[in-house]
């Protein structure tokens, strides 16, 4: 931060911008603070953020400046986060951070847990981040990569790190979406220290692109003593990708799941990609295998016609038919179809019941042989049995 | 406007003016707790002799109809909002009153509308002194403001019939827009290139103002059919080329909310009435045409399937979604206060079970009864409500006019009364310790549903009983205030009013429930 101070801005302000700022800073040498601000809601909260200002930018050391502060009724934890971007953008602040007050961090994910969808939040729009857990996915993903603009990933990259330690995301896993490395290393020192609960890496082909992020994690986790677990959800979005993936898939152990990147594959294959996804039919099957093979969930793309529940309840059957586990989404309307396509269906639930019990009950009388009626029942089926009556009961069936 | 004003604490702890342009007034004495007595308002007793045989009773212009309705100062002008943002005929009447000379009138409109915005030079020119009836936009801003000479008076749908047949209000002349007339005066909205649907809203004025003009821009040969409003109660007939802008009288389709955290709460209400028993065959509900109310439709609409459920009636504003419930059999009528997309206007011209009805058989509270106590579920907006469920329809946070009352506190009367509204706009709570204006008051309003969960009514144990063990999220109503709070930082700062009144908000029996400050 030796360059000298330059007049900086960040975030959005306009008639259609909601639950945002734009701050805009000319640092001076001389004359103290001047803070002007025009907020939709300053009748009632106007001092309240002119408090907020000063506070966050004594935090940064910022001593002299005129600011001008443009408030579209945005949360604290977003005001916090423009601000620190439009400071650190001019040059100063000495790399400090500004802390939001914190939400309580909820328990850790278990690395096992229902991941059947995931909600996509563009990493640079708070209005979709303060009621997305509302709508209950099994994850929530902070994008910072292909949703944010170049030029915007220093700003998502603090607000996503605001997110993370303000907002009430439910019971659902907390993730992020790195940028490709080596931005993504940026994006990781950034976001660890608030503990979020996975982290998806993109575009991975090698297994060193994994154990690199890894070992950054752990890196960071020890310096910001964090001692609960992030896992990690490698995205697999090329056919290089998808060749490597068993060596992916086990390149760390805090891997928990596989998923495919479909626009990206199909363009990398040259071919278009189709509703029924004939095209992706070998990259998909071979995703679930390597994960299988590794231990892991396997995670399906994202539909992308946020209007067609019929076609996103077909694709989600599908997938849970091929083997995969969960799903992405792009709209909060589609996590209740795709948790029911991806439910095990009563009849199956009825019959890994009975499974289960028969299986119970040969150990209680000592049997080494499980049978159902008439016919006798593998170990291996027992095992899908119990996995199965195990997810139904963490859907709530 | 005198600065000076009487003030006086009203049952609901709210200080009100005891004298409002010049007539006393009754501070809200509780619900139910004020007993009416005396007779109702007549009309002049005219004769057939004193018009045309033949029927015939057009004149040229709307100019010569005032001119014979003998139009004075001072006098009291009526017009219903049927045509919504696209009438021009209020406007019309006003300035042709303007150019005759006329001062100092008041106009009492069923309600106002952004378009309108022109009375705002004939109250600074002192053609009209002041307006009562819904006002907002510019209306709002310039009552609020205080530059109007008289004060707002805001009445309820029902309580707008209420003012007149109780003789509160007198009106002298009455001008009726109507998309179809004949030439004695027989008008309905359910057809014609201006169509609205019903007109039910101008009816008392047909009834109880001495002199009664209509107006439309399509004249049929006697008689018009169907009439809602008698041409025995009109004086003048007047053919102009346009009564307003159809695009803006009805929408061409009405909007469900495609906001998943508004479509969010709309499930959660239908769900409720599922859950708690009130949807079940033979029921009735009303809802609006807002976005969530409609997205509400929707999803009741797809459990009545489920269940296998009919409704009776469902009560209008009717839109395409109450339509279709009419089509599919999911009810058995539509009782239509108005009518707000072309699929209900085509639907109340053309089915004999869309029925048109009036302020006096659904919301009158000075009646034998009127429909709205019977209607089992109501689903309503607001802009605030407070921990013991008072809300406030009619000003923004800031004490601004944002909306009239409409058919609001008359529909409280409903079994089930149901607040649908966002925790939060704008990071302004929505949950507040006390409201700016109160609407309505907490005892009638029976459930809040917001995004984050749905609060009970304490006195609706039967409502709290029947949710038990259900899987919605049911929630003290302080424990949602608290975690919006939270979220917003804070309370927010609540505005000083000053100490000027400038509008009253009666309640449905004519008392005055509370005041609308100068801002």
């Amino acid at each position: 931060m030796s360059s000298k101070p330059i007049s900086a801005e960040a975030g959005h302000w306009g008639k259609d911008v909601r639950s945002d700022l734009h701050v805009a800073i000319e640092p001076r040498h001389d004359g103290g603070l001047e803070i002007g601000l025009e907020s939709r809601v300053g009748l009632y909260y106007g001092d309240s953020i002119l408090g907020q200002t000063r506070l966050v930018l004594e935090t940064l050391g910022v001593k002299h400046a005129r600011i001008s502060v443009h408030d579209e009724g945005a949360l604290p934890f977003v005001i916090s986060a423009r601000i620190e971007t439009a400071v650190k953008r001019a040059g100063l602040g000495d790399g400090q951070r500004v802390w939001p007050e914190p939400f309580p961090l909820p328990a850790p994910s278990a690395r096992d847990r229902l991941r059947r969808s995931r909600l996509y939040l563009p990493g640079t729009e708070p209005k979709y981040f303060i009621n997305a857990g509302l709508h209950q996915p099994d994850a929530i993903i902070l994008d910072l990569e292909d949703s944010v603009h170049h030029a915007e990933k220093d700003a998502a990259r603090i607000l996503v790190r605001n997110t993370l330690r303000a907002v009430d995301f439910g019971a659902c896993e907390r993730t992020v979406r790195i940028n490709q490395l080596p931005v993504g290393l940026e994006d990781l020192r950034e976001v660890i220290p608030e503990a979020p609960d996975l982290i998806l890496i993109p575009k991975v082909e090698k297994p060193e692109q994994v154990a690199e992020v890894d070992r950054t994690i752990s890196e960071l986790k020890i310096a910001d003593k964090i001692d609960r677990p992030i896992w990690i959800m490698p995205i697999l979005e090329s056919a290089l990708g998808i060749e490597n993936a068993f060596a992916i898939a086990t390149a760390s152990p805090n891997v928990v799941a596989l998923t495919i990147g479909l626009e990206d594959y199909t363009a990398d294959l040259g071919v278009v990609k189709t509703a029924e996804g004939r095209e992706s039919a070998y990259a998909r099957a071979r995703i679930v295998n390597a994960a299988k093979a590794a231990g892991l969930q396997a995670i399906d793309s994202v539909f992308g016609d946020v209007a067609d529940m019929d076609g996103l309840r077909r694709w989600g059957e599908n997938s849970r038919s091929l083997g995969f586990e969960g799903m992405g989404c792009i709209h909060p309307g589609q996590i209740h179809v795709i948790h029911e396509a991806f439910a095990p269906s009563q009849i199956e639930i009825d019959k890994a019941l009975k499974v289960v019990a028969a299986f119970e009950d040969a150990q209680q009388k000592g049997l080494g042989v499980v049978s159902l009626g008439s016919k006798m029942i593998d170990p291996p089926v027992v095992e899908r049995a119990r996995k199965l009556v195990g997810r139904a009961k963490q859907m709530g069936m | 406007m005198s600065n000076k004003v009487e003030l006086a604490q009203n049952a609901a702890g709210r200080m009100v003016p005891t004298t409002v342009n010049g007539k006393p007034q009754v501070p809200y004495l509780g619900v139910g707790q004020y007993h009416p007595h005396g007779q109702k308002a007549t009309p002049s007793v005219r004769s057939a002799n004193e018009y045309p045989e033949n029927g015939d009773k057009r004149v040229p212009d709307l100019e010569t109809a005032l001119r014979n309705c003998g139009l004075r100062d001072g006098m009291v002008i009526s017009n219903h909002h049927h045509l919504r943002d696209g009438d021009s005929i209020a406007l019309m009447a006003l300035q042709t009153a303007a150019r005759l000379g006329a001062k100092d009138l008041m106009w009492f409109p069923s309600a106002s509308f952004p378009s309108q915005k022109g009375a705002i030079d004939l109250m600074q020119a002192g053609v009209i002194h002041h307006i009562e009836g819904s006002m907002n936009g510019p209306l709002g801003d310039y009552c609020t403001q205080g530059k109007m000479r008289g004060m707002g008076v805001l009445r309820s749908h029902g309580g707008r019939w209420q003012a007149i047949q109780d003789g509160d209000v007198h009106i002298d002349i009455a001008v009726i827009a109507a998309p179809s007339a004949d030439p004695f005066g027989n008008a309905d909205g359910s057809h014609g290139k201006s169509a609205c649907g019903s007109l039910g809203f101008a009816l008392a004025d047909s009834t109880y103002a001495d002199h009664v003009i209509v107006v439309t821009d399509n004249l049929v040969p006697f008689p018009c059919i169907p009439w809602q409003i008698q041409g025995n109660n009109v004086d003048y007939v007047v053919e102009v080329d346009s009564i307003g802008d159809p695009a803006k009288i009805v929408s061409g389709t009405t909007q469900i909310t495609r906001s998943p955290d508004r479509l969010r709460i709309a499930e959660f209400v239908a769900r409720f009435l599922r859950e708690a028993g009130i949807m079940r065959n033979g029921f009735s509900f009303q809802a609006g045409a807002g976005g969530i109310a409609l997205a509400f439709v929707d999803y009741l609409r797809r459990m009545m399937k489920e269940d296998g459920v009919k409704a009776r009636f469902v009560r209008g504003g009717s839109t395409k979604f109450l339509v279709e419930l009419l089509q599919e059999g999911l009810t058995d009528y539509i009782l239509d206060g108005q009518t707000f997309d072309l699929d209900g206007v085509k639907s109340i011209g053309s089915d004999p079970r869309h029925v048109a009805t009036s302020p006096f058989t659904s919301y009158n509270y000075h009646g034998k009864g009127n429909f709205a106590s019977m209607v089992d579920a109501v689903v309503l907006g607001a802009t605030e409500v407070d921990v013991n469920f008072n809300a406030n329809v009619v000003t923004h946070s800031d004490g601004r006019l944002l909306h009239g009352i409409g058919g609001w506190q008359n529909c409280l009367a409903a079994g089930c009364s149901i607040l649908a509204l966002p925790s939060f706009r704008d990071r302004i709570p929505v949950i507040v310790d006390q409201v700016t204006t109160l609407t309505g008051p907490g005892e009638l309003i029976d459930v809040v549903a917001t995004e984050r969960g749905i609060a009970i009514n304490p006195r609706r144990q039967d409502l709290i009983d029947a949710l038990k063990g259900s899987s919605l999220p049911i929630r003290p109503i302080q424990d949602i205030k608290a975690e919006v709070e939270r979220i917003c930082g804070g309370k927010p700062v609540r505005p000083k009013p000053s100490n000027r009144p400038v509008a009253i908000v009666k309640w449905v029996d004519g008392t005055v429930l509370d005041t609308v400050w100068q801002v």
